[in-house]
């Protein structure tokens, strides 16, 4: 192949978008992402700039500027601020502290009381690099996210942003391209685990007329936002990839799927290309080149099928979401008959540090089948609730305990449930397991989209299966009779068992149910469906039985099975709880022990809240 | 709270936006959301105006998207729309008696979606997406996070003073 000379040198455009940024002196780093800002992040920006920190104001010699950035991943304890230059992160931070930390940055000190307290040393981290959270994390589909200002293309030109698609155009070798994705061994990232040189390669085999790439953001599962956070906080990397991948297939239109509840990522995902076609780094002609490409942003309308390729199809061209038969391979006929590549957010967020790095470094990480590193929203029972980015052949312990800190309030792990509502549930014999996805195919789960939910020893695993079932039975879209009537059987035997009127049976009609939905359902909503029920039957047998023989949930939180009893020697007679409860239920003289009578109460809970001798026992 | 009866759909409205996206029937969920943005539910008359404008299809395919969608509503909004995310991280951390809560202090009659007085609409989402605040809720697109029964209830009532 010949090589083009491109007229945008992006050397050049790097070392300018620098000078901007060295501009602006010390950087002041502000969480203006989706949680921080529920928090009041864009309150410190405004204080932050008052006291001076502005980056639109010209240079003195103690410069500072505040810069709202993406996620920095440390949900839990925002609203962050992070000094980059000194390795300081504030936590917790809020506008009345602004001032304090402003001055402090002056005087070179540090504000103690904002620093993170690690809840394993019980000390206070002065250096971020100190910080297990960030310290255990390898991160290359999120290396940018909260650390630039997602609105701005020049800081991410900084950060590198288009400088493998320029290597790419100006070597213009399609050839290339996809032998490097290839050999990185990248697999798709939205749950499937499909090899992506493979599926670029047979698209590029049908090329020559109009063909498409687009990128699945339909991020349904709930517990997880790691692609929110990639189109959220470095949309220019999505944007960036996806290009890659069109000039590697030969397409020249591009489709970015976004899910309606993201409207923040809506907006900076059509900022970003407005500001990349401005300056030829996408569009007509990209840098000089014969290359084109234009990106449509599509928002999703609230169904959780459209995550699935073939119903993400027929949304795109305006119809029911609803998936097509799979004999007909999307590489030669997809959206509007033409040959399309559809990958996930964070294996497009791969792509450019394929390319600038090479196969090689990719590859070097992660497992044998399983290669370089995956995100995972880590959410529930955990201390650090947040977003991570880890090699897969990270185990679930060091993610739970390391990375996470352990379990909320020092309760006892139970279990991870991973990959949403398709995938299924890990216990502790499967702390020490590698998380790759053969490895958890194995054991029933699934990497999915990569939401981890902990859940500790409060967590009643029938009523968590009930909720998927029930989720994934309001999400099925009716096209087959396997899924829309069988998920229907599921969910109503799990809620009857839940209410204390389960039969042993039931326990086999579920598995025989979940066999039937698996091999009778066209798409992934469907064969995955009964995952949840299945793994944590698998597991957790003993719970289920719980709750049908001896009418208990071990957890104490299916309402119908609670029982409330006084303990007769705590109880010194007060009379509060029988003044507090809502039906009298509660019998009993003054300075006596009181009894509940089980026939009234309604199981509310009133007594326990006001019981100040914490007599009260749920059973 | 004034929403347009359904017979004062605008078609001039309409019509501009069926042009702003050529007409094309791809875009029908993208003219959808811009109809309920000023409507804030998509009237009938205006899913069969549409349906007979744009080419290539019928009232019968518009009512068959407006329905399969969740995003959709078929019954006008309150002014303020409620949404409790029901997500796995908010289950499990209580999302289901911060709903309880919601329900009682607006005095929403079992089976509707919206408030007698037309003041708040109420309905369970499946994620937001901001799972480390949960139990979240948004209203009107702002977020509440890490929300209690109590804390709720200030927050409807904060919303309640506004409207006295």
């Amino acid at each position: 192949m010949e090589k083009i000379k491109l007229t945008v040198d992006i050397k050049e455009e790097q070392k300018k978008a620098q000078e901007i940024i060295n501009k602006q002196g010390r950087r002041i780093l502000v969480c203006a992402s989706t949680g921080c800002l529920a928090n009041g992040a864009l309150d410190l920006i405004e204080k932050f700039k008052e006291l001076g920190a502005n980056a639109d104001i010209l240079t003195k010699e103690d410069k500072m500027s505040v810069i709202p950035t993406g996620c920095i991943g440390f949900c839990e304890q925002g609203c962050l601020v992070v000094i980059p230059d000194r390795k300081l992160t504030y936590v917790h931070v809020k506008k009345e502290d602004v001032e304090e930390i402003y001055d402090s940055l002056k005087n070179n000190t540090i504000v103690e009381r904002l620093l993170y307290v690690d809840p394993a040393l019980n000390s206070k981290v002065v250096n971020n690099e100190e910080m297990n959270f960030y310290a255990k994390q390898t991160r290359t589909a999120m290396k940018n996210c909260g650390l630039i200002n997602p609105e701005s293309l020049d800081e991410a030109i900084a950060a590198g942003a288009y400088s493998a698609l320029s290597k790419v155009l100006e070597e213009n070798d399609q050839e290339f391209v996809i032998s490097e994705i290839e050999k990185s061994g990248l697999r798709g990232r939205g749950g499937g685990g499909f090899a992506t040189g493979k599926k670029w390669r047979s698209v590029y085999q049908h090329r020559g007329g109009k063909s498409y790439v687009i990128c699945n953001g339909d991020e349904g599962d709930p517990g997880a936002f790691m692609d929110r956070s990639v189109m959220e906080d470095d949309p220019n990397k999505l944007l960036e990839g996806m290009a890659i991948a069109a000039f590697a297939v030969g397409a020249d239109e591009g489709y970015i799927y976004v899910r309606a509840e993201y409207p923040l990522a809506i907006k900076r995902l059509k900022m970003a290309i407005a500001a990349a076609e401005e300056r030829n780094l996408l569009g007509k002609n990209i840098m000089g080149s014969n290359f084109s490409f234009h990106i449509h942003i599509k928002e999703g309308a609230g169904a959780f099928v459209c995550g699935e390729s073939s119903a993400l199809i027929a949304s795109i061209e305006g119809e029911r979401g609803m998936p097509r038969p799979k004999n007909i391979h999307m590489a030669e006929c997809g959206l509007f008959k033409r040959p399309t590549l559809l990958n996930n957010v964070e294996t497009f967020a791969n792509v450019p540090l394929i390319i600038t790095n090479g196969s090689e470094w990719f590859s070097a990480m992660g497992t044998e089948g399983s290669k370089g590193t995956k995100t995972f929203a880590l959410t529930g029972e955990v201390n650090n609730t947040g977003l991570i980015e880890v090699p897969m052949n990270t185990t679930l312990r060091q993610i739970v305990f390391d990375l996470g800190g352990g379990i909320r309030n020092g309760k006892k792990f139970k279990a991870v449930q991973i990959g949403g509502p398709s995938g299924g549930c890990l216990t502790e014999e499967h702390l020490d397991m590698p998380m790759d996805y053969d490895q958890l195919k194995k054991v029933g789960a699934m990497v999915g989209s990569g939401g981890l939910v902990v859940m500790n020893e409060d967590t009643c695993i029938v009523e968590v299966a009930r909720f998927f079932m029930n989720f994934t039975q309001h999400e099925s879209c009716g096209k087959c009779t396997p899924c829309r009537e069988g998920t229907k059987q599921m969910l109503a035997i799990l809620e009857r068992i839940v209410r204390g009127q389960g039969k042993m049976e039931d326990l086999d009609t579920l598995e025989e149910l979940g066999e039937v939905i698996k091999e009778g359902s066209l798409c992934g909503l469907g064969k995955s469906a009964p995952n949840p029920v299945l793994s944590t039957l698998k597991y957790f047998r003993d719970e289920y039985v719980a709750h049908i023989k001896d009418k208990k949930c071990p957890a104490g939180v299916c309402k119908a099975l609670k029982h409330f009893e006084i303990q007769e020697d705590k109880c010194k007679g007060c009379t509060k709880c029988a003044r507090n409860c809502p039906v009298g239920a509660i019998e009993g003289t003054i300075k006596e022990p009181h009894k509940i009578n089980q026939d009234k109460c309604i199981k509310c809970g009133a007594c326990i809240d006001n019981c100040p001798f914490k007599a009260i026992e749920i059973k | 709270m004034v929403v347009e009866a359904p017979s004062s759909v605008d078609t001039r409205k309409l019509d501009e936006i069926i042009n702003a996206y050529e007409g094309k029937k791809s875009y029908l969920i993208a003219m959808l959301q811009r109809v309920q943005e000023i409507y804030k539910y998509l009237p009938e008359e205006a899913m069969i105006y549409i349906g007979t404008k744009v080419e290539g299809i019928s009232p019968a395919t518009v009512l068959g998207v407006a329905t399969f969608y969740a995003q959709f509503s078929l019954e006008p909004k309150g002014k303020y729309e409620i949404k409790v995310c029901d997500g796995t991280a908010c289950h499990v951390r209580g999302s289901m008696p911060v709903l309880e809560a919601v329900k009682n202090k607006i005095k929403l009659t079992d089976g509707k979606m919206t408030t007698d007085n037309g003041l708040f609409s109420l309905e369970t989402v499946s994620c937001l997406g901001a799972c480390s605040l949960a139990p979240a809720i948004v209203i009107n697109e702002k977020i509440y996070p890490k929300m209690t029964p109590d804390a709720v209830e200030i927050v409807i009532d904060t919303l309640l003073k506004e409207n006295m």
